[in-house]
């Protein structure tokens, strides 16, 4: 018990003192973070809808994929990212790995299914008379996309909700891609995997403190955005 | 961010040196001298070499010494500069239930196993790791990882001896990080049971890079570490105390 006094005890000091280890770490997180969910919202978000708006051949089976890729193991991603940014693998010239775009990319292929395979679900549950309403109204095609996008919006918010609680929280794509460099690419998770191998579990439950609180900060601003956009 | 900044010389090295704090002395010194920025992944020694080997770094500092020579026949290893040294020492509970203190590290080990005696490896092909394991070929076995008692546990250092002192066993560590961890509350009840004996030494080198494997590494500059490892960096590495006491000993060839 004492543990996790001396945990919240501390976190509040380094929140407080401005620690600069702690919040390089925080910086390195929300940094990834961004990058990663920037990225795969860019490339998910139009496939989500595609995938769940128009019919085609193979359309079942790409779902089924996706939905697939969804349990891809996280440990399987981060070898896999390793071995393409290794000097040695095929994107080795671009100097990526050991850096926070790096690892970004390995949580924006974390993040990329859940997005696609969630905006197509909440897509598929649109009225069919909302494309013809929509089309009346005088939509082009972007106007159409935005707009099946926005009646949708609370089935991709949940997408997004739960691509980001992965993303933030992920520690072996992170520590196998980042390496863990210190004032660089060491992020909230793998410093806590760090300070708990050397036994310093208060400073360990402390960023985990930091970390839940920048969860909550978003899951609360997202539903913020969700009551603001009319709930319903 | 400044991860696209230039002067940065990239270092695979390992746990121990992260672990006691020396890394970041050695790195602000080496920068105020040339400017260049050191970072760091801190890994196994295995780990490192496989690195090396992958060009994902410019300089390797590790500790193992038989591997590193096959790194450098292999050609992906160009120069390998020794840089210091401290020793192993065999840590356990303070009761010393197996009753091997003062013996020799073969007849310790070989003891250990007689009684069944809670072993922790690190079992991660750490410097560490490679040393145990050539410590049981000299108590003539090999490492008995099927045994139960014998718990291999891939992880760092302080882990492996945090876990000792949970179970009550006994741990090979390198004396930095044993230092360190001695001032920690879990230590308590444990102390070095074995220490001494010559084949415990732990030597340390800077290994750099085959250019023409790597081309894209900052030999330059990998260059310029290990030579400033080797003279200006001595004294850092003689100066470095924790809890007063001193954790390497420079050894560079003059």
């Amino acid at each position: 018990m004492s543990y996790l006094l001396d945990g919240i005890a501390r976190a509040g000091e380094l929140l407080a003192s401005g620690d600069p280890e702690t919040f390089s770490a925080v910086a390195a997180t929300l940094e990834a973070t961004a990058l990663a969910m920037a990225a795969a919202l860019a490339l998910g978000l139009p496939a989500g809808f595609c995938l769940g708006y128009f019919r085609f051949p193979g359309k079942r089976a790409l779902r089924t994929l996706s939905d697939a890729f969804m349990a891809f193991p996280t440990v399987v991603i981060g070898l896999l990212v390793y071995a393409l940014l290794s000097r040695r693998g095929p994107f080795g010239e671009m100097g990526l790995l050991f850096t926070v775009p790096g690892m970004a990319l390995g949580l924006a292929l974390l993040a990329l299914p859940m997005l696609v395979s969630l905006t197509a679900s909440a897509v598929e549950q649109m009225d069919a008379r909302l494309r013809l309403t929509l089309r009346t109204l005088g939509a082009d095609n972007r106007q159409l996309l935005l707009g099946i996008l926005w009646e949708a919006r609370h089935g991709v918010m949940a997408g997004v909700v739960a691509a980001f609680g992965r993303v933030v929280s992920e520690v072996g794509i992170a520590m196998m891609v980042g390496g863990n460099i210190k004032w660089h690419t060491r992020t909230i998770t793998t410093a806590i995997a760090l300070e708990t191998g050397k036994g310093e579990f208060a400073q360990g439950i402390a960023l985990g403190m930091v970390l839940l609180a920048i969860s909550m900060a978003v899951n609360g601003l997202l539903a913020l955005l969700k009551r603001r956009g009319g709930a319903r | 961010m400044a991860w696209a900044q230039e002067k940065v010389l990239m270092m695979a090295t390992t746990t121990s040196t992260e672990d006691t704090g020396l890394l970041p002395v050695l790195a602000e010194a080496f920068k105020k001298k040339s400017g260049v920025e050191l970072r760091w992944v801190a890994v196994g020694t295995g780990k490192a070499l496989e690195i090396g080997k992958n060009c994902d770094a410019d300089v390797l500092m590790v500790h193992a010494p038989a591997a590193e020579k096959k790194f450098l026949e292999e050609g992906a290893g160009k120069a390998r500069t020794e840089i210091m040294y401290n020793d192993f020492v065999l840590i356990g509970p303070k009761a010393d239930p197996a009753k091997i203190k003062g013996k020799s590290v073969a007849d310790g080990l070989k003891t250990l196993a007689g009684q069944k005696a809670v072993f922790v490896s690190r079992g991660d092909k750490s410097g560490t790791h490679m040393a145990e394991l050539a410590l049981w070929k000299s108590a003539g076995m090999d490492a008995p990882d099927k045994e139960a008692w014998y718990v291999s546990s891939g992880q760092g250092m302080l882990q492996c001896m945090r876990m000792a002192a949970e179970k009550g066993g006994y741990v090979l560590a390198d004396r930095g990080t044993w230092i360190k961890f001695e001032a920690m509350p879990e230590a308590k009840d444990m102390a070095i049971v074995i220490e001494g004996d010559a084949p415990l030494r732990n030597q340390y080198s800077v290994i750099t890079l085959n250019a023409e494997k790597c081309p894209k590494a900052k030999h330059e500059w990998a260059e310029a570490f290990a030579k400033w490892m080797a003279t200006e960096g001595q004294k850092v590495v003689a100066d470095f105390k924790v809890m007063g006491k001193q954790l390497f000993f420079p050894n560079a060839q003059k």
